[in-house]
């Protein structure tokens, strides 16, 4: 029983850590709290089902072209909602502001589009098998979910870590001015991270679509205050902290489903939320960035 | 004439009150952002009045003005519980943290019985009139105009420039800070008191994440120079869908790029003094 709660809680834990892993690359790099996340997130999997209905393309090739595709429109976001605001004297929660209105924008174009009905991925379209190891049932979805969902994680880790690329990211998050004068380039860095903060927020909603079979303008709403528990309980903007905070989300939600009572889930998360804040509230990962005078 | 605004007071006078109780929303956020706090609480503290109020009504059958004073009540002492230990936090941690308060009580609502669970409260009488709203409006309005030049008032804006230098300065910034987060709770509570007795029904979907990040976004669009900014700007954001129901299904989608516009061109907010000032003196030239 509870190793198999364990599994399902692995399963959801790294998609909400992938969802998160964007949303805090973007306030890590760029400062920002982007609450147009959850749009792109839905934005991926629409592109999918389209890809999958529209083209006939398998789910795996689809769900590449999908985090391409939702990465371009988090590349959008960017140049025409945050460049105008960077750099200049504004209220610091204007940026925040400007992508609520771009999540408003787009969550209710797709509306308007799709219509506010669940679509569904055709039959077939998800593999269905699965694998039954003493009491407990692995589905090949959810092993194709974690797999996928750590190697993104890791693919990222090592980028950040290991490459001039991933050095110049982490300079630019530390000081954006002060990397400028070293002459990286901290424009393409936003934009670097803006696409590829999108394109993880895009994968992990294609994910989320696979795993539940259904997809609506809307599904990217409930997302957002988790991605924010997400990042408050590894510590905001960092990357190892997103991924655990993923992971441990996932296991309380499940936990609290299975043994206490499904009404009461949100409330476990957003009251470890609440304690965590107040007990440590750099997060588990985070330094304390607050500002003395 | 008058029967022209029978009709328009027929057909809108449910908005007319939104925009009212929307007003005091924007107020009581401005009040915590005057003091330098982001929170983000007060859609919470609004279900726990609209809830408080509306159940003084339904259960205890009390007149409603001590519905509405027991709806101001209750979120005021539970802004004093929490406060103490929150607004150790402050900027984003602060913002996260009143979050997270708030889904708690969203999901409280969704799980108790007095609360109706997730079908909330049905029937609750029309109580709310167009002259409570506005009383409580002038009221309000009279305090803010009195408070910047008060003590208090000088108190908030040394805190809100540079908390540091404000206590260095003698200010008792901890209790200065419950007070604007008391207050700003108090009104919010007022204000879903006086939502739930027009609307006739409380439900714990208004009260979460998205209500939360609205009355912020109103602030914030109005500009939050003066306390006038946040009015104008969460009435415009209330009236807005109304005026665009003609493009039917994409109207919230001209919202939000009409909140993309305004945040690009008008980065002070749409109430910016120094813009009017610069529109007249180009004006007369």
């Amino acid at each position: 029983m509870i190793a198999q709660q364990l599994i399902n809680a692995l399963t959801l834990g790294s998609v909400y850590a992938l969802f998160a892993l964007g949303f805090t690359l973007v306030f890590g790099v760029l400062e920002v709290i982007n609450l147009a996340h959850g749009a792109v997130f839905m934005a991926g999997a629409y592109a999918a089902l389209l890809l999958v209905t529209k083209a006939n393309l398998n789910i795996w090739v689809a769900l590449p072209l999908a985090m391409l595709a939702s990465g371009a429109l988090g590349l959008l976001i960017d140049q025409i909602v945050l460049k105008p605001l960077r750099g200049r004297r504004a209220h610091h929660l204007m940026p925040m502001i400007a992508t609520i209105g771009a999540a408003t924008l787009i969550t209710n174009a797709a509306q308007g589009i799709f219509g506010a009905e669940t679509s569904r991925f055709p039959l077939g379209t998800i593999p269905e098998e699965s694998f039954q190891i003493g009491t407990i049932r692995i589905t090949e979805l959810q092993i194709a979910i974690v797999i996928i969902s750590f190697l993104l994680m890791l693919l990222l880790m090592v980028i950040l870590k290991k490459t001039r690329l991933g050095k110049a990211v982490r300079a630019v998050a530390e000081n954006p001015q002060t990397s400028y004068l070293l002459g990286i380039n901290v424009e393409g860095v936003f934009r670097l991270v803006s696409f590829t903060a999108a394109a993880l927020g895009g994968g992990a909603g294609v994910l989320i679509g696979l795993s539940f079979n259904a997809i609506f303008p809307f599904m990217g709403q409930p997302l957002m205050p988790k991605g924010i528990a997400v990042i408050i309980l590894g510590g905001m903007g960092d990357v190892r902290g997103a991924m655990v905070g993923g992971l441990f989300l996932g296991v309380a939600e499940v936990m609290s489903v299975a043994y206490l009572s499904s009404d009461y889930r949100d409330a476990v998360a957003f009251g470890l939320l609440f304690l965590i804040l107040l007990v440590r509230p750099s997060g588990l990962f985070g330094r304390v960035l607050e500002r003395k005078a | 004439m008058t029967d022209d605004l029978q009709v328009f007071w027929a057909t809108y006078n449910t908005l007319v009150y939104t925009v009212g109780v929307h007003a005091m929303l924007a107020l009581s956020i401005y009040l915590t952002l005057s003091c330098g706090l982001l929170s983000l609480g007060n859609a919470a503290f609004m279900g726990i009045g609209a809830y408080t109020a509306a159940l003084a009504t339904l259960r205890l059958g009390l007149p409603f003005g001590e519905a509405l004073a027991l709806g101001g009540l209750l979120p005021g002492l539970v802004a004093l519980v929490i406060g103490i230990p929150t607004l150790r936090l402050s900027g984003v941690y602060l913002a996260m943290a009143t979050l997270g308060f708030g889904e708690v009580v969203r999901v409280v609502f969704l799980n108790l019985e007095i609360t109706g669970g997730s079908m909330g409260l049905n029937g609750i009488p029309m109580k709310t009139q167009l002259w409570h709203i506005v009383a409580i409006l002038v009221v309000l309005v009279y305090g803010f105009v009195r408070l910047r030049r008060s003590k208090i008032g000088r108190a908030f804006e040394a805190i809100k420039e540079d908390e540091t230098a404000a206590k260095a300065m003698g200010i008792n910034t901890t209790s200065y800070k419950l007070l604007a987060f008391v207050l700003g709770a108090i009104i919010a509570g007022v204000a879903g008191g006086l939502n739930a007795h027009f609307t006739f029904f409380v439900s714990p979907r208004e009260y979460g994440f998205d209500p939360a990040v609205d009355i912020l976004t109103g602030a914030i669009f109005g500009g939050t120079g003066s306390f006038v900014g946040p009015m104008v700007g969460s009435a415009i954001l209330a009236i807005l869908p109304e005026l665009l129901r003609f493009l039917k299904a994409f109207r919230l989608a001209v919202n939000g790029l009409i909140l993309i516009l305004v945040v690009i061109y008008l980065p002070n907010g749409i109430w910016d003094r120094k813009l009017f000032a610069r529109l007249r003196r180009k004006g007369s030239a």
